[in-house]
């Protein structure tokens, strides 16, 4: 119980910090920029209040929105996720998820990457259309959308695996 | 009245979902109109103070390619004043009667991946900065200074979607806007340029002289290509940056001491 209570504060502030300082200036070919930051709002514990979560997700949206000048598409995109997150892990874990008996460290990472998966290409078609909301500029929305997720997804598995305890 | 309590109880996480989710997009509606994008800023105790953090260290690594940079343009500016037959100012002494007022400072945050960039200088209200001032490199022009805080700043880049600047053709002093299409952070777009201005690939572009926020005459770019655009009437061109936009160290920043009078001025012409 007291390492997650610590660790959400703790993730809080250093994916905040690693979005803003390292992977905001990756810039590859000049415009791809992975968000891992939200795997923040996906990895979020299950069981927890679904009210404090949603309100969670958008102060840290609006953070990050703070950091990078984008007025609130980061926010907007959050709380998006933060509040269908159910739906997605219900279709990605059904079983486990059926049984409420769900942690991320016991799936499997093939379900794991589908979810994340998923929940990405939701993040980026809303902040993506949001940032740019411009018709004409269709073909820069989807080539943007189509390269920034293979990029999260990547980082975003990687870093998940790395710092998920294996069970014993 | 208890149905609806509980009615309330009951779908309070997607009350609560519908209601973030419209300050967001309020927000963001906000943001793409340019006067009113200064709410969620940047320019702010605690971003400032991360990235001025994280550019005391990164500052290190590029040294060197900035102090050839500074040396290579102290002796282009050696070289114009020790050539003018004039007395030459002592040194450190600044004539503060000036028309254009100058002060240095240091990009903490740059970016040129999304369609709206800002940047980050460590200098802010303390320094005496003023919004609506220009920032310059000594290649060329950089953006606005469009919200400051006690000791931070925010630029609008010219890779900004919402940044419009007036700028004009050297050789025939015709005007155009200069905008970004958010593309290639090397090339900007000036369009409105009138169709009979002969136009050259190689021609230099400068900031025009119906701003008052820089000087006539800063160094913009070069044309890349042009083309008539969708009237035929006006003539579109991209321009290659002299700047290198990616990598922005030390900066200007110019403030026009007459740009009150000549506002105050048009604005009673408008009335």
């Amino acid at each position: 119980m007291n390492s997650i209570a610590l660790s959400i504060p703790l993730r809080f502030v250093g994916l905040i910090l690693l979005q803003v300082l390292i992977l905001n200036n990756i810039n590859f070919l000049g415009y791809i920029n992975p968000l891992a930051y939200i795997l923040f709002v996906a990895i979020y514990p299950i069981n927890s209040n679904r009210t404090l979560f949603i309100f969670l997700a958008f102060i840290y949206g609006l953070l990050l929105d703070v950091f990078m000048d984008s007025g609130g598409i980061h926010a907007t995109a959050c709380v998006l996720i933060a509040y269908i997150r159910p739906v997605l892990l219900k279709f990605s874990f059904r079983t486990q998820y059926d049984h409420n008996s769900l942690k991320f460290r016991d799936t499997d990472l093939i379900k794991r990457i589908l979810f994340i998966t998923i929940l990405t290409l939701i993040h980026h078609t809303t902040l993506f259309t949001l940032e740019i909301f411009n018709s004409s500029k269709i073909e820069i929305i989807v080539s943007k959308i189509l390269y920034t997720s293979i990029f999260t997804i990547s980082i975003s598995v990687i870093l998940n695996v790395l710092f998920t305890n294996q069970k014993k | 009245m208890h149905q609806i309590i509980n009615f309330v109880i009951r779908l309070k996480n997607f009350l609560l979902f519908i209601f973030l989710f419209s300050i967001g997009i309020i927000l963001t509606i906000q943001s793409h109109a340019y006067h009113k994008s200064k709410f969620i800023n940047s320019a702010n105790f605690i971003s400032g103070s991360v990235y001025n953090f994280s550019n005391t260290i990164s500052t290190y690594f590029n040294l060197k390619a900035t102090n050839s940079l500074l040396l290579e343009e102290n002796n282009f500016l050696k070289t114009v004043l020790y050539n003018q037959n004039q007395q030459i100012p002592p040194l450190n002494v600044i004539d503060t009667s000036l028309n254009y007022k100058f002060t240095p400072a240091l990009v903490i945050k740059n970016s040129y991946s999304t369609i709206n960039n800002y940047l980050n200088l460590n200098v802010g209200n303390k320094q005496g900065i003023e919004e609506d001032t220009g920032v310059i490199t000594s290649l060329g022009i950089v953006g606005i200074i469009d919200k400051t805080s006690n000791s931070y700043s925010r630029v609008l880049s010219i890779l900004n979607s919402k940044s419009k600047l007036n700028a004009m053709h050297k050789k025939t002093n015709h005007f155009g806007v200069l905008h970004w299409n958010g593309e290639d952070p090397n090339i900007v777009q000036l369009s409105d340029m009138p169709k009979q201005t002969p136009l050259a690939i190689g021609d230099t572009i400068v900031t025009g002289n119906l701003s008052t926020i820089f000087p006539k005459g800063l160094p913009i770019g070069k044309i890349v290509n042009y083309k008539l655009d969708d009237t035929e009437n006006y003539q579109i061109l991209n321009i290659k940056l002299f700047n290198d936009m990616t990598s922005l160290n030390h900066v200007y920043i110019i403030k026009n001491k007459d740009a009150n009078e000549i506002n105050t001025l048009n604005l009673i012409d408008n009335e």
